[in-house]
C-alpha cells in the first residue's frame, strides 16, 4: 500500500486573506518577526497498489482533475510505503 | 419560455429560481444532477446553495455531476446557462467561464442588499436595459472574492464580458462599495459568445413584489425578450 501525502497550496500571486488574519493574530501574541503566513490543504490518499509509478502517474491525474484549482493553486506530493494491515 | 432549474445536493435557492419562472407562466422544470437530460430548455439555471456541503472548493465537486456533460454541451450550441452564487462557482471550476471565486476578503459569510452596475447590455440576460443601470439585488456567500490573471482579466476587460460590478447606489465603482474583494469590482461575467453568464448577486431573490427589491425582474424580462424576438 502507498500512502500520498499531497499539499494544494495557493499560488505566490494569489492574495491569502486566511494566512494574512493569522498573521495579524500572530503579531498580536507578540511574534512581531513573522512576515507572512499561508494556509494551505494537506491531503492523505491511500492506495491499495504498490507500483509508485502507476500511483504517482494517478496522484497527479486526481490533482489535475479535482484537488487543485489550476488558476489559484499548485500542488506536491510524497509517497510513503505503507505495511499491509 | 422553458427553464431546467437543475439541483446538487446541497442546492438551496432552486426552488426559488423556479417559482420566479413559474409564477410568470415559463414552463419549469427541475432537473436532478444525476440525471442526463435536461428537458430540452431554452434556459439552464444552476442555482445557488451549497452543493456538496462546498467541500474541497465551492463547486469542484459538483462539475463531476452526470447533468453538468449535458449543461457543457448545451452551452457550447449556445443554449443559454444562467449560474447565481454557487452556479457561478460551478461554471467556473468546470471552464464554462473562466477565473476562481476565492474567499472573501474579509473572510465573513456576506448576507446583504448590494447595488451593482450593468456593464454590458449585449447578452441575452441583459438585452434592451440600459448600460450603467444601477440593480439592487441581494448577495449572500463567502466565496466571491472573483480572481483571476491579469492576462484573464485583460481578456474580459477588452472584449466586454464584466457584465455586473459591485458599485454604490449612485452607480460608482468603488473599493468601498466592494463587498467581497472581486477583482476589478467584478460581480458577474459572460463567455466569450455571451451565453453563459455567472453572477454573484442572487436576482431570483429581488423578483417578488412581496420583497424589498425586485430589481432582479429587470433581468428575466430581458431573458423574456431576448426569447420573444
Amino acid at each position: 500500500m502507498l500512502k500520498a501525502k499531497v499539499h494544494v497550496f495557493l499560488k505566490p500571486s494569489v492574495l491569502d486573506p486566511q494566512g494574512q488574519a493569522v498573521t495579524n493574530s500572530l503579531h498580536s501574541l507578540g511574534y512581531a518577526a513573522i512576515k507572512e503566513t499561508r494556509i494551505s490543504k494537506y491531503i492523505e490518499i491511500i492506495f491499495d497498489d504498490d507500483d509508485a509509478h502507476r500511483v504517482s502517474e494517478q496522484v497527479h491525474t486526481i490533482c489535475d482533475k479535482l484537488l487543485a484549482n489550476p488558476n489559484t493553486e499548485k500542488y506536491a506530493f510524497e509517497l510513503e510505503a505503507l505495511k499491509q494491515q | 419560455m422553458k427553464v431546467s432549474v437543475i439541483t446538487f445536493p446541497g442546492s438551496n435557492c432552486d426552488h426559488d429560481a423556479m417559482e420566479v419562472f413559474a409564477e410568470r407562466q415559463h414552463k419549469v422544470s427541475n432537473v436532478w444532477h444525476k440525471d442526463s437530460d435536461l428537458q430540452s430548455p431554452d434556459l439552464v439555471i444552476l442555482p445557488g446553495g451549497f452543493s456538496y456541503g462546498d467541500y474541497l472548493r465551492c463547486g469542484s465537486i459538483a462539475k463531476f455531476s452526470p447533468i453538468m456533460s449535458e449543461v457543457s454541451r448545451f452551452a457550447e450550441k449556445g443554449g443559454l446557462v444562467l449560474g447565481i452564487c454557487n452556479g457561478f462557482q460551478i461554471l467556473t471550476e468546470c471552464g464554462l467561464l473562466p477565473g476562481t471565486l476565492m474567499m472573501n476578503k474579509t473572510l465573513q459569510f456576506i448576507c446583504q442588499r448590494q447595488f451593482i452596475r450593468l456593464e454590458n447590455a449585449f447578452t441575452p440576460f441583459t438585452a434592451g436595459l440600459p448600460k450603467g443601470m444601477v440593480l439592487d439585488i441581494p448577495i449572500a456567500h463567502k466565496e466571491g472574492n472573483f480572481f483571476i490573471d491579469e492576462d484573464g482579466l485583460k481578456a474580459l476587460q477588452d472584449k466586454d464580458r464584466i457584465v455586473f460590478r459591485y458599485c454604490d447606489k449612485d452607480g460608482n465603482v468603488t473599493s468601498e462599495a466592494n463587498p467581497n474583494g472581486a477583482l476589478d469590482n467584478i460581480a458577474g461575467i459572460c463567455n466569450d459568445k455571451g451565453n453563459v453568464l455567472g453572477m454573484m448577486p442572487h436576482p431570483e431573490r429581488a423578483a417578488s413584489e412581496h420583497l424589498v427589491s425586485q430589481d432582479g425582474l429587470n433581468i428575466i424580462r430581458a431573458i423574456e425578450g431576448y426569447f420573444s424576438i
